[in-house]
This record gives structure tokens, C-alpha cells and sequence, in this order.
């Protein structure tokens, strides 16, 4: 049974850009899709195409089994949205965009009004819900607009970049409100460059990169395609490195990448804190002296990078120095990345 | 904690009326614009500034060298004018409807009203009942400053009222003008100078500020047939400031010689066509 969100070959062309290149998409109902990808790869596109804003030049989607480009009038029912740039009235209230927005979702003047009292409250803006949205902050802004989002209940929600601006609290509070409503059963596609975001809410990710799908699965999928654990060193001076690096070949079961400038070693290894215990104590036997160690665990920023790293080599070839770099935080991933 | 899902309003069902859903999400709307226009107060002040001046700079600069109907009398231009002045201030609605649909595209207010489930027309429609509303407060602010300055009616109150709503139709027509150059174009900035550029020729080549006698035959033809000029004749006609020396028609043309149905005819004309194109234009209006 096709998901509440379902596209299958959808392109969209901007003059020469190919902002949409074949994109299929699925999230199962009552799930989360984290839509991942570097800047202009395409995810506000998606979500626009999807949202009955944009047409796309071929392609179909399906919202809450509603053909988008048949039925937009009904699937429009059935979303709600936040773009990635505050939709607000800056010379309404927060209270009176908000009620405005009820109405227009056809409830009546009163509902409209209840339920803009308990929004601005969830979203911290009860302090300032009659002033106008143009004294508010950028960060209170877009808490406006995902309070717009969220007026009614609708089954599918999209989020483009929803905690962008967001300071740690009302980050973690919106994550709240989100993870409640999809206990609730809604199914959210979100897009997002915090992958500790796409981390904690979404239960499959997809990585886009120029319009194409380049990556999809869950996070801990992801992260396994990445590579295991490894541990980093900062020694403390310059002339330790070369004995912390036979250390960590020896304890570490694959090629030690050093960084001369920051004096930090990376190793990948197996075997977690019992084997972290055992490196300090071999360092410390040598006699070098650690500024810092960890053992790391692949993040869903490894694994954007590498997968995302090689397309910087191919279309930033002039700047080398970040192509260096990226392929220097992703050497372990290098091999595996191909894109089923 | 888990409150905001739990106590989110179901959907409401699919409204049976889609006329009354219309009106609603219109009322909705024009609401909204209403309530802009009282917190940007300097626009509506801006918006009378304009006419006041034409008022005043008619009146008195040009009162007693234009010869109506053989007489350079100054009473008789002012009741001559003041049709053409409150005419042309009606059109200007066009550059407001324009400029305050363009600013909601570009802040991305569009994109949240077209993912709504609202009536299809009703931003627009909204806009415009707004805009008629601001024009309307205009149109009596300036008929106060027309009777300060001399100007005089000559027919029952009724018959002047129509007058009136007969310039306001014009009004509303142009705003549907103006949403679609709203529409159209990118910014705001680009809505006002488009809105405004070609009302000039169009108000001035017409009946309002002089009468089509002393024009070359060719832009006689254009002013009579222009609508704006039937709107003028036929307010004209209705606040009773028909001149016995300027003839109804020069050229002969129909509408000079119905004015008020004319107008009436125009005006309804150019809603029906530009509200389709701007429905049409709004609906797809993905940038
Ligand atoms: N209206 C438009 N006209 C022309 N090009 C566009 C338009 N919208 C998007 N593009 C192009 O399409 C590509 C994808 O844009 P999109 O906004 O979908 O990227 P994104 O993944 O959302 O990026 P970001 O992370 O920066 O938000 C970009 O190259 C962009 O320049
Ligand atoms: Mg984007």
C-alpha cells in the first residue's frame, strides 16, 4: 500500500536547473521522512511540488492518497504547512494571523479563536500574541508560522527547515510538539540541515543531492554504511604524534589519518571503552601527553559529508582545499559510497 | 504537554455552499487587509494627499483658462472637473490592489494561502473588497474637500449617490486590474509604477479634465470610446454638472451618448475578464 506521501519520477526544471531529477519518495503513514541534502539540492522544491504549490514538469505524487496534480483543492485539505521562510503578516498580531488562518482552514470565528490562544501558548508567544508579528524576532516569527502549520490537525504536515533560527529551547520544544503529533498519527515529511534533528525525529532519512535521491534508509543504516567507531587524539605537542600513531596502529584496526595542525589522530577501531581505556594507558606509557580523546561514533553529519563530500569534489573541483578536507573526515566511507 | 495535538480542531467537512465558503474566506480576507490598512495609517493618508492636490491645483491653476462650452467661467470648470478628479482617483485603486498583492508574494503569503484550503478567488476578492473600502473613505474625504473648494450638485441626493457608486464600480473593475499586475510582476515596488503608468494616458485622454472638443478627431474617437470617459459623463449626468455648452458626444460614440449604462457595462466587462485572468494567474502562480 503506497505511504501518505507518495511521488514516483518527479522532475522539475528551472531553466538549465534540474532542481528535481527523478525523485521518488515514500513515507508510510503516521512515520517521519527526513528529507536531507545540501543547499539548492532540491528539498524546498519537493516539498512545494508536493504541496500543491509548484507543478512539476513530470512525475506523480500522491498526498493522504490524493493525486496532488489531479486534486489539488482536496489534498490542500489534508496539509499542513511551514515553508522555510516565516509566511506571516508582519502588520497582524500573532494572534490575529493565526485566528486568520482557523478561519480560512473553515473553522468557525470562535474555534479559530480558542485554538490561536492554546497555540501561542504551546509556542511561547503568549507575552507577545498582540503585537504585531513585525516587533517579533526572526526566531518568533517562525514559531508563528509553524503555529499556522499546525491549526488544524491535519493528517500530513510538511516542515521545511521548521527549527532553523530556533534557539535550544524552543528547538527542543517544538521536537515535542512534533514527536507528540506523530504519536498522534500524523505523517510529517521534514526537511532539515541539523542532523541531530533528522536524527531524533525521522524514522527514515533520504539524502538529496541535485535533484537525485543519493542516500535513503534509516539513520542507523546510514551511519553502517559510514563505517564503525573510531577514537580521536589530540596530543599536546607537535612531537608526539608519531609515537601516539604507532600506539593507535597497534590497538586500532585500520589507517590512522592524522591532522598536523590541530595534533589530532583518528583511527577506526572495535571493541568501545574497554579498548579506549587501553589506549590511554598505552599513550600514557609512552609518555605522550593527551589534550583530548573520544571514542566517536559515526553522525549523520559523517554520513552527509560523505556522501555529499564527493559531489563538492566534482563541482567545486577549484577549491581543493575543502575537498581536501571533506575527503579527509570521510576517508573510511570513500569505498562504500555508491548510491543503490 | 501532548495537548496541541489532542485539542487540534478536526478538519471540518467539505462546506456544501462553495458560494457561501467564497464570500466567507473573501470576508476573511478583506478583514485582514482592513486591519493592515490601520496599522500602515501613512498609506491611506498618502493615498489622499494625491487628490486633494489635483483638487486644489485644478481648481485653481487651470479653473479660469479652460473654456467650457464657450465660458472660462471658474464655477463652471469646477463642477466640470470634480467627476473627472473623483474618476481618476478611483482608477488609482488599481496601483494599491497591485502593490499589496505583489508585497504578499514576495513575503511568501501567497505560498501559505494557496496551500489553505480556501476558496480560490478569495485573496483576491478579499483584497479588492479591502481596497473598495479604502476607496470609498477617499471618495468622501475628497467630495468634502470639492465642496470647500465650490463645487456644487444639482440633482436630488439619491441621484447623487448613484454617481458615486457608479465611480466605485470603476474603482473595484481597476482593482481587479491591478491584481493582475500584481500578479505579474516581482516586487511591489514594480506593482505601483505598473499600476500607475498607464492610468496617465488613460485619464487623460478622456472627457474628465477637458472637454474632447478642442482634440484632433483621432484621440476624440479613443476618448469616447475610452470607459474611463463613460464613467466620468455618467457621474457627471447623475451629480447634475452636465454643461449645457459641451455636447454629449462629438463623435457620436455610444457610450457618450448612455453614459451611465456604458459605464456600468464597462465596468462589469473588465471584472468578468480580469478576475478570470487573475483567478487563472493565482492559481498558478508558482514563482
Ligand atoms: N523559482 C526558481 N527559479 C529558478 N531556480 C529555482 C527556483 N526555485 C529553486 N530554484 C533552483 O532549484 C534548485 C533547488 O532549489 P531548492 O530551493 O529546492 O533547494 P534546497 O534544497 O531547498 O536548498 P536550501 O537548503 O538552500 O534551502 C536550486 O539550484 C535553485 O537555485
Ligand atoms: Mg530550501
Amino acid at each position: 500500500m503506497p505511504g501518505a506521501i507518495h511521488a514516483e519520477g518527479l522532475v522539475k526544471t528551472f531553466g538549465d536547473v534540474r532542481a528535481l531529477d527523478g525523485v521518488d519518495l515514500d513515507v508510510p503513514e503516521g512515520t517521519v521522512l527526513g528529507l536531507l541534502g545540501p543547499n539548492g539540492a532540491g528539498k524546498t522544491t519537493a516539498v512545494r511540488v508536493l504541496t500543491t504549490l509548484l507543478r512539476p514538469d513530470s512525475g506523480t505524487a500522491f498526498v493522504a492518497g490524493i493525486d496532488v496534480l489531479k486534486k489539488p483543492d482536496d489534498v490542500r485539505r489534508s496539509i499542513g504547512l511551514s515553508g522555510q521562510f516565516a509566511a506571516v503578516d508582519e502588520y497582524l498580531t500573532g494572534r490575529e494571523n493565526l485566528q486568520m488562518v482557523g478561519q480560512l482552514y473553515q473553522l468557525t470565528a470562535r474555534d479559530a479563536k480558542a485554538r490561536a490562544g492554546v497555540l501561542l501558548d504551546r509556542f511561547n508567544l503568549g507575552d507577545a500574541a498582540d503585537r504585531t508579528a513585525k516587533t517579533y524576532s526572526g526566531g518568533m516569527r517562525r514559531r508563528l508560522d509553524l503555529a499556522a502549520a499546525l491549526v488544524v490537525s491535519p493528517p500530513v504536515m510538511f516542515m521545511d527547515e521548521p527549527t532553523t533560527g530556533l534557539d535550544p529551547r524552543n528547538r527542543q520544544q517544538l521536537w515535542d510538539v512534533i514527536e507528540d503529533l506523530v504519536a498522534g498519527g500524523t505523517t510529517l515529511l521534514l526537511t532539515t540541515q541539523y542532523l541531530e534533528e533528522a536524527d531524533r525525529l525521522a524514522h527514515d532519512i533520504c539524502v538529496i543531492d541535485h535533484g537525485k535521491v543519493i542516500a535513503r534508509g534509516t539513520s542507523d543504516q546510514l551511519k553502517a554504511r559510514t563505517g564503525g567507531e573510531r577514537v580521536e587524539v589530540v596530543v599536546h605537542r607537535p612531537d608526539e604524534i608519531e609515537r601516539a600513531r604507532s600506539v593507535l596502529t597497534a590497538l586500532g584496526k585500520g589507517e590512522v589519518t592524522v591532522v598536523q595542525l590541530s595534533r589530532k589522530l583518528t583511527v577506526p577501531v572495535s571493541g568501545g571503552a574497554k579498548l579506549l581505556a587501553e589506549i590511554i594507558r598505552d599513550l600514557d606509557a609512552q609518555g605522550v601527553e593527551i589534550d583530548d580523546i573520544a571514542l566517536r561514533r559515526p553522525t549523520l553529519d559523517d554520513v552527509f559529508l560523505s556522501l555529499t563530500g564527493h559531489a563538492a569534489e566534482v563541482h567545486e573541483n577549484g577549491d581543493e582545499e575543502s575537498a581536501r578536507a571533506q575527503a579527509e573526515r570521510s576517508t573510511d566511507a570513500r569505498s562504500k559510497e555508491d548510491t543503490r | 504537554m501532548s495537548a496541541i495535538a489532542k485539542d487540534a480542531p478536526a478538519l471540518v467537512p467539505r462546506p456544501a455552499g462553495g458560494i457561501t465558503k467564497s464570500v466567507r474566506d473573501s470576508l476573511v480576507v478583506a478583514k485582514r487587509n482592513l486591519i493592515r490598512m490601520t496599522r500602515i495609517p501613512e498609506m491611506v493618508i498618502f493615498g489622499l494627499i494625491q487628490p486633494i492636490m489635483f483638487v486644489v491645483l485644478f481648481t485653481y491653476v487651470f479653473g479660469g483658462s479652460i473654456s467650457i462650452g464657450g465660458s472660462t467661467d471658474p464655477q463652471l470648470y469646477k463642477e466640470f472637473l470634480m467627476a473627472g478628479i473623483f474618476a481618476q482617483t478611483v482608477t488609482f485603486a488599481t496601483a494599491g490592489a497591485g502593490a499589496g498583492i505583489a508585497d504578499d508574494m514576495h513575503k511568501g503569503l501567497i505560498d501559505r494561502f494557496r496551500s489553505l484550503p480556501m476558496a480560490r478567488g478569495a485573496v483576491l476578492t478579499g483584497r479588492t473588497l479591502a481596497d473598495l473600502v479604502q476607496t470609498t473613505l477617499t471618495l468622501v474625504v475628497l467630495a468634502g474637500v470639492a465642496l470647500i473648494v465650490g463645487w456644487r450638485t444639482h440633482e436630488n441626493l439619491a441621484k447623487v449617490i448613484c454617481g458615486f457608486l457608479l465611480l466605485l464600480l470603476l474603482g473595484y473593475a481597476f482593482s481587479w486590474i491591478g491584481a493582475l499586475i500584481g500578479l505579474s510582476v516581482r516586487t511591489p515596488e514594480a506593482a505601483t509604477s505598473g499600476g500607475l503608468i498607464w492610468l496617465f494616458p488613460l485619464t487623460f485622454i478622456s472627457n474628465a479634465f477637458v472637454p474632447v472638443t478642442g482634440m484632433p478627431t483621432f484621440l476624440q474617437h479613443v476618448a469616447e470610446w475610452n470607459p474611463f470617459s463613460a464613467t466620468v459623463a455618467g457621474a457627471r449626468e447623475l451629480f447634475g454638472n452636465t454643461m449645457p455648452g459641451v455636447p454629449k458626444s462629438v463623435t457620436g460614440a455610444w457610450p457618450m451618448e448612455h453614459p451611465i449604462l456604458a459605464s456600468v457595462i464597462w465596468s462589469v466587462l473588465i471584472i468578468v475578464v480580469f478576475r478570470t485572468l487573475a483567478v487563472r494567474k493565482y492559481r498558478s502562480a508558482a514563482v
